[in-house]
């Protein structure tokens, strides 16, 4: 339950962080806020030989609002994500959901990006970004590029960063109408048995799922009522593909889908 | 850019409740045992090492933080604070852990250290908190003794008395 051996470096610039991360590819991690991080290299399930931290950057600690888009920094700590006065008009479904992501005592130094970076499949962020199609930012010493939620998750705790590609950000589409969030775990804040986003689209509705695949799954649905979006919903449900584990049964969790689906479109379509 | 490297003990220099304080750790160490085993301050306590338990919560640069999930060389230059901050002096206990002696919120004591430091930040920034949000603060610890119940009941009768409240209950009793 101790780490191992590692170089620990401490970038002033982000050149420096890229450089690291170019010369040394899947041999170094990110780490920022380190509340997903940290466990994994105490468990030893990372055993990364350089770690190159990155709050130290003032450039990537911000939250930029333009054009209909909130940028917000690989630097930027939920807690001030939470605290950021604008938050609830401009990202309402964020704002819904970053209670439920941990705890106080770790969204104090657990950062936006880092969570996305992490790819938990029953984590809330990365929920939230798939449900709202947002784009994570990929910096490399060679080039950029933005990549959309549905492009970027590719599995349990598998994205498709590139090794000496740095998060510099992640944008979510800004000014959401109507959106709703729910989630079931065993103790607030805990990981989600599921949890479910919606929002509303010209079409209907937008239903992602989390907690149950291997990956966040977000569906559109066109308006659907009574029974054709009971049936909607319980195929949603098994297309997840869900496993029994020590949480739940794959059979409550098809079960929360439906319920916890249903109750989201017709809030968001009432 | 500064790389420490791996295997070497580096100079770590940070304000410990107050005072400066310095010692020398490896890049893998973590916070809680540069407090416990390096400083000689055993009052922040280790129990699952994977940020669940709340245990060794101690507070940095005014934020809640599972000293776990920190890396000792990653509070250069910070502030922090760790249970051995709230007694007044040696023979006196602060206010909140006075609250939790009254109500007989810990029994073991195991957790205790992480609460308090969790419920001291908070009721700074929340001075007149309701049962809900307390309760909401500690879904990030785990206590095993109590049922939470009189924690949240200390915490509640601390905040009152932070605020001088309760100075009409006192001399009914």
């Amino acid at each position: 339950m101790k780490p191992a051996a590692f170089d620990y470096v401490r970038a002033e610039h982000l050149d420096e962080a890229l450089d690291v991360l170019g010369q040394e590819g899947d041999d170094a991690r990110v780490m920022a806020g380190g509340q997903s991080l940290m466990p994994m290299l105490n468990m030893r399930l990372a055993k990364p030989k350089t770690l190159v931290d990155i709050m130290h950057l003032g450039e990537l600690a911000r939250i930029e609002r333009k054009a209909g888009t909130v940028t917000i920094g690989a630097g930027v700590r939920q807690a001030t994500l939470l605290d950021w006065p604008e938050l609830g008009r401009a990202l309402p479904l964020v704002a819904l959901a970053l209670p439920w992501t941990g705890h106080a005592q770790t969204r104090s130094r657990g950062t936006v990006c880092g969570s996305i970076a992490h790819a938990d499949p029953s984590a809330e962020l990365p929920l939230v970004l798939q449900a709202l199609s947002g784009e994570v930012h990929l910096h490399s010493a060679k080039r950029r590029r933005r990549v959309t939620a549905i492009d970027f998750f590719t599995g349990m705790m598998a994205t498709t960063r590139a090794d000496d590609e740095l998060i510099e950000a992640v944008s979510f589409p800004a000014d959401q109408k109507r959106c709703a969030f729910r989630e079931v775990a065993r103790r607030h804040g805990d990981f989600a048995v599921v949890a479910c986003a919606a929002v509303a689209t010209k079409e209907g509705v937008r239903l992602a799922v989390g907690g149950v695949a291997d990956m966040p799954v977000a569906r559109d649905f066109p308006r659907l009522e009574g029974s054709a979006l009971d049936d909607a919903l319980n195929a949603f449900a098994y297309e997840l593909d869900a496993r029994d584990d020590v949480h739940a049964t794959a059979r409550y969790r098809r079960d929360l889908v439906r319920m916890i689906g249903r109750d989201l479109v017709r809030e968001v379509l009432r | 850019m500064s790389r420490l490297k791996a295997g070497q003990r580096h100079p770590v220099r940070f304000t410990l409740n107050g005072k400066p304080c310095a010692g020398e750790a490896e890049p893998r160490m973590l916070l809680t045992d540069f407090l416990r085993h390096q400083i000689g301050a055993t009052g922040t306590h280790v129990g699952c090492e994977h940020g669940v338990c709340g245990a060794c919560t101690v507070n940095i640069d005014g934020r809640p933080a599972r000293a776990c999930l920190t890396l000792a060389v990653q509070v250069e230059a910070c502030d922090v604070r760790t249970v051995e901050s709230l007694a007044p002096s040696p023979d006196r206990l602060g206010i909140l852990q006075a609250a939790f002696k009254r109500n007989h919120a810990l029994q073991c004591g195991f957790c205790t250290a992480g609460i308090l430091m969790s419920l001291d930040g908070f009721l700074r920034e929340y001075p007149q908190p309701d049962e809900q949000s307390i309760r909401d603060l500690l879904t990030g610890h785990l206590c095993r003794c109590t049922g939470y119940t009189p924690i949240v009941r200390a915490a509640l009768e601390a905040a009152a008395e932070m605020r001088g409240d309760l100075s009409k209950e006192k001399s009914d009793a």
